[in-house]
């Protein structure tokens, strides 16, 4: 190997001498990050290890001598060089510390009883660790209005800021949204976004937990607790399904902060805002929290729309899985099906996969609800990591806009780009947050990047010599729910035999959904990646005889329903209705079925429906595994009680087989991670033991995914716009829609195109118009976007306000749409 | 050409010293393209480009031109500093001249904007930089538009831009105007504002422009002065030009002599070689004070040196002397103090410079340029104490620990501390404000010990000890 | 709609075309808007983020970092009094007040017929002609009360129109690059190699490196 050589060209390590002990430092290391990994903290404020340094802050400085005498330099400037000596706690390094903290104290208000840093203030304990008793400075301080707020989330004080420039290198250098910056100069200098443009970065919390002192707080978490009262436990968030590392944080068994924990192979420390601030909707006053039964005399659609609970009358545990027992019962073979397990544990999907197939003898399961690829390329397929992404020569992007879908995915591809570490090339319907980073970014109409690409490759493209050099990382997902599944996978298929090195990352969305699929939540698979049709002999053993009729994914079990053919429909944390492209089909669906059970957290639009609300705990209310896109176990932890009698989804499953006289053979979280590593053994490791903060990486699948045949490009209609429905991050679920602090930052939903389309339609941007599909129609205002790729019509999926997907349907590879002006009205100027 | 009127630059004082830059300077159209070509202009230029642009390089080495902008590195060691094989390579000349005192390469601006183009695209021939920026002061608004006419004549005329001179050497001068920031005069300062941001100091050793600048890309940035000499040295040769001067300090330099001297001006005078002396009392020079006022002390380079009394004027333009005598020849601006300055009050227009101009990055500088300004403010005002000036020097220690150059004192015994000094931040902002409070406080201490002794009494109130035992009855 | 008439738009275009990257042209470009506005506005800020790529908030942080740049309407007449230490032994304090007293406002502020803004400023370079002011950064020196009032006397009654423009305009020659001569500016990541003449064997044959 190459290794070798270069080993001997630069020499691995570096020693230097810090306070008289000898480290071996990395090459290239910094002075503070090396005496940190000896154990020798040097103070710091703006020094932040996943940023890059600016020697702002001056606290830092130490005594280092390379040969020409010691001087005080800041170490997070300086890197390690051969023979170099620090000394951390000379006198003159101690009066320069001491020195930096009057100086910043000078003009700060010290009010630390009435400041939500306090008890957790860098600036707090480094002035007890290291700073001058007293202060000299007899002046007025600086003042400032207090305090602003600079977003819907987040304040800023001035008067407490010691500018340090984490916050706004961070919205520079990692967000990629400088929406904040200083202003002024010298001493007036002040942090500030511009007039009327507030700091709406979906990554804005991270500035607040960055900040060293209380001068950035977030709205949500303002005076409501002192950290010395918090309990605090380490977790995952499972918001999406990055799988970032989270500490959350309770007071009075109240969920009331999450902050980011740094991890190397996935969140390094940072968060979007759905993440930091979703807690909101598990203390919701909205929350189900006791068993509820419909009303005799079923639904009461007046009613309802203005109080949704007139359609329950409330029931308890017993009563209630009494009645589920008896659907169950009296339910023909075959026509039982669950819908969702994504939002759970691994657990919970492991129970009510082991519960349908061995209880309910149904392989009609599915966790995706027609919105992601094919379950066994979202299992199979993908064996790639946010690191290899990050980087491997080329990363390839064929999925949705990563920044509304994956957020944290997106800002280590971004820094990926950014440092040159791998090279990004893009292809999808519309610029996404990424776009601006990418080497090549290519338009395309939706649910054609696959016929893109194989032009791209089968002619005098450079990108093929470019793919065919180096290592190649895919990440493949939906770009739009109005395309099909077999459309997106396509791109697979196209690299298969062009790229054969080319690996994959599956862009899997929802909270835990590759978990889900690892448990066998769906129809084809079962648990520790095995098909339904080839049960490993570990799970036959324990789970005996398997139901022999092959199953149906989501679209089949509503379809099935739609016909009368399901008698007994879980909803496992589903909302179909919202959430499963396809809504026509989805409220047939749900009519349809003559028993539905929702086992939520929420009343939505497809639980409110149901006949038996089964109140579920939330997340930061049970304990277990979770599984990110990458195909991480990591754990979740329990901090707060869930509220009422609401149950962890794997209890239920377990009472439920009870009732029907079986015995899921398990009544602890423990005793399934424990059978979930027994009989999978792709989870051996990861579930056999406790996983550290990293997770662990459960690689391999025991089948080879079946790509879709490379066909033709669909047809195009000529006169019509190609329907792409996007993922917006807050979106018209229910999770935006329960948290306080979110529910406000839903945009309008409008329908975008590119300003020559829009010409062709021939009205002004924001004219309210109608669009057709093959399916139904929508009113709305049509706006121009020059993001947009040619041919385009772009609508974000779910809405919170507009039944989006009475417009696609589900067996369509793509949808046309056609936009209709009659009657339409321009808007005021 | 402008249909306006544009008054001659005043303040230039010629004098019998060899003239190297200031040539044309007594011509009054010496700032058109006519007049230059007339007077050996872009002779340089052609010589250079007879030869190779590495003995180029060695002949600007040779001639050992010691930068004109403050720090005083020769230039062509400094061009050496460009990585090899790294491309592109630029040139940023420093014209952000508003070091408090200093006035000269506004003047070389204003009245031989040529000779600085033809500087330009010598230093670009010779170490191949591939496109040079030319920063302006943004307050010099005349200068600005004499380099404007003169880059607009020059590109007209085939001297900048595409094939110079009918050879292969191409290369574009871009005029880009300041807006009012000191700092930016700090080199990686200047390349921050060059590339749309805050003006704010990057210096990450050893990491220095000519390796990693404008854009990351190796940069060089020389001063307007140390470019305009290069088209006498390609004229004349380094010996030539090391015969003037001395060895280490070879040729001439432009020196403002400002203050209270009979009369003040702009002179170019031999380096190494002249004294203070000369150039404050030379006949040919500053003429001494006025009638019947005494020289009390001078500030010798530019308003961040540290303060000389006359018991320094006969040292010489020579940086290894005036270094060891506890301060330095900066950037050429000499400022002068007779027996009727209030020396409180004349260190604090400079500190208050200081204040108004640090760029906020660094704690010490932001926060302690402001502190001292106001603590000496008030010692002025006179509602200081006694511990307040204890306070100066404890805040100026924040900034610059350890012994702070000065002159010496020998009617006090104290000896000078030679420069540089330490300093707690990323440039020399922070220093500078601290440097004329030292200077007076260390000089002077006297006048202000006049100023606060009346409130002595403040100082024990304020610290909570009994200022006095009052018999209370219980 | 746009900030910038068609004229200075063509110039915004041609300045940034001289560049490597767009964004060395925004101190440049908040010249030309204050040129046009007499000061900078919140609108020019925000076209100039589309014009060089970025956003109003970085504009605003680079803009309101440079003393020139007024993000406030000011006087027709900005006059500068240098107060740094040059001036300042030569009586520069004695002009301030002497000034404040006869435009009727402190330094800083604008007198209300909006004719002048009053302003002390720092070192102007031209320190051996102290004291020394700038109208609009054009220079008078060695200004004594007389000539003080003298100066505001002519500004006021419009006899140094054609001297001194209007507050926003400084340079009134601009730099024009013929496009026939102009090299060019390329973004830096596509230049890998030494200019040609670094390349190409000096006329007397000798190498270079």
């Amino acid at each position: 190997m190459s290794d070798t050589t270069a080993a001997e060209a630069t020499p691995s390590t570096v020693e230097v001498t810090i306070d008289g002990v000898a480290v071996d430092a990395q090459p290239g290391e910094l002075v503070i990050a090396a005496a940190e990994r000896a154990g020798v903290h040097i103070p710091r404020f703006c020094y932040h290890e996943r940023m890059s340094s600016v020697g702002m802050c001056r606290m830092c400085l130490v005594e280092i001598d390379t040969g020409r005498g010691p001087q005080l330099q800041a170490s997070c400037m300086v890197q390690v060089s051969p023979q170099m000596v620090v000394d951390t706690t000379s006198e003159r390094t101690q009066r320069a510390q001491e020195g930096v903290l009057e100086m910043l104290l000078i003009n700060h208000p010290l009010d630390c009883p009435v400041c939500d840093k306090g008890g957790e203030c860098p600036l707090q304990d480094q002035t007890m660790a290291y700073g001058p008793g007293e202060s000299r400075f007899v002046e007025e301080k600086r003042h400032f209005p207090k305090p602003i707020p600079i977003s819907e989330l987040v304040h800023l004080d001035r008067e407490r800021c010691i500018l340090c420039d984490r916050c706004t290198r961070f919205a520079d250098e990692i967000a990629g949204d400088p929406l904040i910056d200083f202003t002024e100069r010298g001493n007036e200098t002040q942090v500030l976004t511009f007039p009327g443009e507030p700091f709406s970065s979906y990554f804005s919390g991270n500035t607040v937990q960055i900040c060293p002192v209380g001068a950035l707080t977030a709205a949500p978490y303002r005076f409501k607790a002192r950290p010395w009262d918090l309990a605090q436990t380490e977790s995952t968030c499972t918001t999406c399904a990055v799988g970032c590392r989270i500490a959350i944080q309770s007071s009075r068994n109240e969920l009331v902060r999450c902050l980011g924990v740094d991890i190397d192979p996935v969140n390094h420390g940072w968060l979007c805002d759905k993440g930091r601030f979703a807690y909101g909707s598990v203390g919701s006053p909205e929350r189900v929290t006791r068993p509820m039964q419909a009303r005799s005399g079923g639904r009461v659609a007046d009613i309802a729309e203005v109080e949704p609970m007139r359609n329950f009358e409330p029931s308890d545990w017993a009563r209630a899985l009494d009645a589920v027992a008896a659907a169950i019962k009296t339910a023909r073979p075959g026509a039982i099906a669950v819908l969702g397990g994504a939002r759970g544990t691994n657990e919970d999907a492991y129970a009510w996969s082991k519960l349908a197939r061995t209880v309910l003898g149904t392989n009609h399961v599915d966790a995706q609800l027609g919105d992601g690829l094919a379950a066994d390329i979202t299992v199979g397929l993908g064996t790639a990591t946010i690191d290899d992404a990050c980087t491997a020569d080329t990363t390839l992007l064929v999925c949705g806009d990563l920044r509304e879908e994956l957020p944290v995915l997106q800002l280590r591809l971004r820094g990926a780009a950014r440092s040159g570490s791998t090279r990004l090339v893009e292809i999808s319907p519309t610029e996404t947050g990424l776009t601006r980073d990418a080497a090549r970014s290519e338009r395309c109409r939706g649910g054609e990047a696959a016929a893109v690409l194989r032009d791209l490759l089968d002619g005098d493209d450079p990108l093929s010599d470019e793919l065919a050099a180096g290592s190649v990382v895919v990440v493949l997902g939906r770009s739009s729910v109005a395309e099909s599944a077999e459309a997106a996978a396509e791109v697979a298929s196209v690299l298969a035999d062009r790229v054969p090195h080319a690996k994959f990352l599956v862009a899997a969305r929802r909270g835990n959904v590759r978990g889900a699929l690892d448990m066998g939540l769906s129809p084809g698979l079962l648990p520790g990646r095995s098909l339904s049709a080839d049960p490993t002999p570990a799970l036959a053993a324990v789970w005996g005889e398997l139901p022999p009729e092959p199953g149906h994914d989501a679209a089949g079990i509503l379809a099935a329903a739609a016909a009368g053919d399901i008698d007994v429909l879980f909803l496992l944390g589903a909302d179909p209705l919202t959430d499963f492209p396809d809504s026509v089909l989805a409220r047939l669906g749900v009519a349809g079925a003559r028993t539905v059970v929702a086992v939520d957290t929420f009343l939505n639009q497809s639980t409110i429906e149901a006949d038996i609300f089964l109140p579920a705990a939330a997340f930061g209310e049970k304990s277990g595994t979770t599984t990110n896109f990458e195909g991480r176990v990591s754990e979740l932890s329990e901090l707060v009680t869930a509220p009422g009698s609401s149950r962890p989804d794997w209890m239920i499953a377990a009472e439920l087989a009870m009732l029907c006289d079986a015995d899921l053979g398990f009544v602890s979280v423990s005793e399934i991670t424990a059978e979930i590593a027994a009989v999978c053994e792709t989870h051996a490791e990861a579930m056999g033991s406790p996983v550290d903060g990293d997770g662990v990486l459960v690689s391999g699948a025991a089948f080879e995914p079946a790509l879709p045949p490379a066909h033709v490009a669909p047809p195009r209609d000529a006169y019509g716009l190609r329907l792409v429905c996007n993922r917006k991050l807050y979106d018209g679920g229910v999770t935006v829609a329960q948290t306080p602090a979110l529910a406000s930052l839903r945009a309008e939903t409008a329908l975008r195109v590119h300003p020559i389309d829009l010409e062709r339609v021939g009205v002004a941007s924001g004219t309210e118009v109608e669009v057709h599909s093959e399916r139904g129609a929508l009113r709305l205002p049509i706006v121009a976007d020059s993001g947009v790729g040619r041919h385009n019509a772009v609508l974000a999926f779910p809405s919170p306000e507009l039944d989006v997907g009475a417009l696609i349907d589900a067996t369509a590879t793509v949808t046309d749409v056609r936009i209709e002006t009659r009657g339409t009205q321009e808007p005021a100027p | 050409m402008a249909s306006y009127t544009i008054p001659h630059a005043p303040g230039f004082v010629a004098n019998d010293a060899p003239r190297i830059v200031t040539e044309r300077f007594d011509d009054p159209a010496s700032f058109t393209l006519e007049r230059y070509l007339a007077t050996g202009g872009y002779d340089g230029l052609r010589a250079a480009l007879e030869r190779p642009p590495d003995e180029v390089h060695s002949e600007v080495r040779d001639a050992t031109l010691l930068g004109r902008g403050g720090a005083g590195f020769p230039a062509g060691v400094k061009w050496g500093f460009c990585p090899p094989g790294v491309w592109p390579r630029y040139l940023v000349v420093n014209g952000d001249e508003s070091e408090p005192g200093t006035y000269k390469d506004r003047l070389l601006m204003e009245l031989d904007p040529h000779q600085l183009i033809e500087g330009c695209l010598i230093a670009c021939y010779a170490v191949g930089l591939s496109q040079c920026f030319l920063y302006i002061r943004g307050e010099m608004a005349l200068a600005q538009e004499r380099v404007a006419q003169a880059l607009n004549e020059a590109y007209e005329a085939g001297w900048v831009g595409r094939n110079i001179c009918g050879t292969d050497f191409s290369v574009d001068i871009v005029l880009h105007s300041g807006a009012g920031a000191y700092v930016v005069g700090e080199e990686t300062a200047l390349i921050e504002s060059l590339e749309g941001n805050r003006g704010m100091p990057r210096l990450k050793p050893p990491y220095f422009p000519a390796a990693i600048g404008l854009y990351g890309l190796p940069t060089i940035v020389n001063n307007v002065e140390t470019l305009s000499n290069l088209p006498w040295i390609m004229r004349n040769g380094a010996e030539a030009f090391t015969a003037i001067g001395t060895s280490t300090s070879p040729g001439t330099r432009m020196i403002a002599v400002s203050g209270h001297v009979q009369r003040p001006g702009v002179y170019e005078i031999t380096n190494g070689t002249t004294t203070f002396r000369d150039l404050i009392y030379g006949e040919d020079y500053c003429r001494g004070m006025h009638p019947g006022r005494e020289l009390k002390a001078f500030v010798p380079g530019g308003g961040s040196a540290p303060w000389f009394t006359p018991a320094q004027l006969d040292l010489p333009f020579e940086a290894s002397e005036v270094g060891p005598q506890g301060s330095m020849l900066g950037s050429g601006a000499v400022m002068v103090m007779d027996d009727t300055t209030d020396i409180p009050a004349a260190a604090l227009t400079l500190t208050k410079f200081y204040a108004h101009e640090s760029c906020g990055k660094c704690v010490p500088c932001r926060e302690g340029a402001t502190w001292l300004e106001r603590v000496l403010r008030r010692v002025c005002d006179g509602t200081g104490t006694p511990r307040d000036l204890d306070v100066l020097l404890e805040v100026g220690a924040s900034i610059s620990p350890g012994d702070f150059p000065h002159a010496a004192v020998p009617e006090r015994g104290l000896e000078a501390k030679p420069f540089p000094y330490q300093m707690t931040t990323i440039c020399f902002v922070g220093p500078s404000a601290f440097a004329p409070v030292h200077s007076a406080l260390t000089l002077f201490p006297e006048e202000f010990e006049a100023r606060v002794a009346a409130n002595a009494h403040l100082d024990a109130e304020l610290s909570g000890d009994p200022v006095s035992e009052v018999p209370v009855s219980v | 709609m746009s900030f910038f008439t068609e004229e200075n738009r063509a110039l915004a275009g041609e300045i940034i075309g001289r560049y490597p990257k767009r964004r060395s042209a925004m101190i440049p470009l908040l010249h030309v808007a204050q040129g046009q506005a007499g000061w900078v506005t919140p609108e020019a800020m925000t076209e100039i983020a589309e014009l060089v790529d970025t956003t109003p908030a970085e504009v605003l942080g680079t803009c309101s970092f440079y003393e020139m740049f007024k993000r406030e309407p000011v006087g027709k007449y900005l006059v500068n009094i240098c107060v740094t230490m040059s001036c300042a032994l030569a009586g520069a304090v004695e002009l301030m007040e002497h000034a404040e007293e006869r435009l009727g406002v402190r330094a800083g502020g604008t007198t209300p017929d909006g004719m002048f803004t009053l302003a002390s400023a720092e070192c102007q370079a031209a320190c051996t002609e102290a004291p020394c002011l700038q109208v609009n950064y054009r220079y008078r020196y060695r200004v004594d009360t007389e000539g003080f009032d003298q100066l505001i006397d002519d500004l006021a009654s419009g006899s140094l129109e054609g001297e001194i423009p209007q507050h926003g305009i400084t340079a009134r020659v601009r730099q024009r690059i013929p496009e026939d001569r102009m090299v060019g500016a390329v973004p830096p990541a596509e230049v890998n190699e030494a200019p040609v003449w670094l390349a190409v064997p000096a006329p007397n044959g000798a190498g270079s490196s």
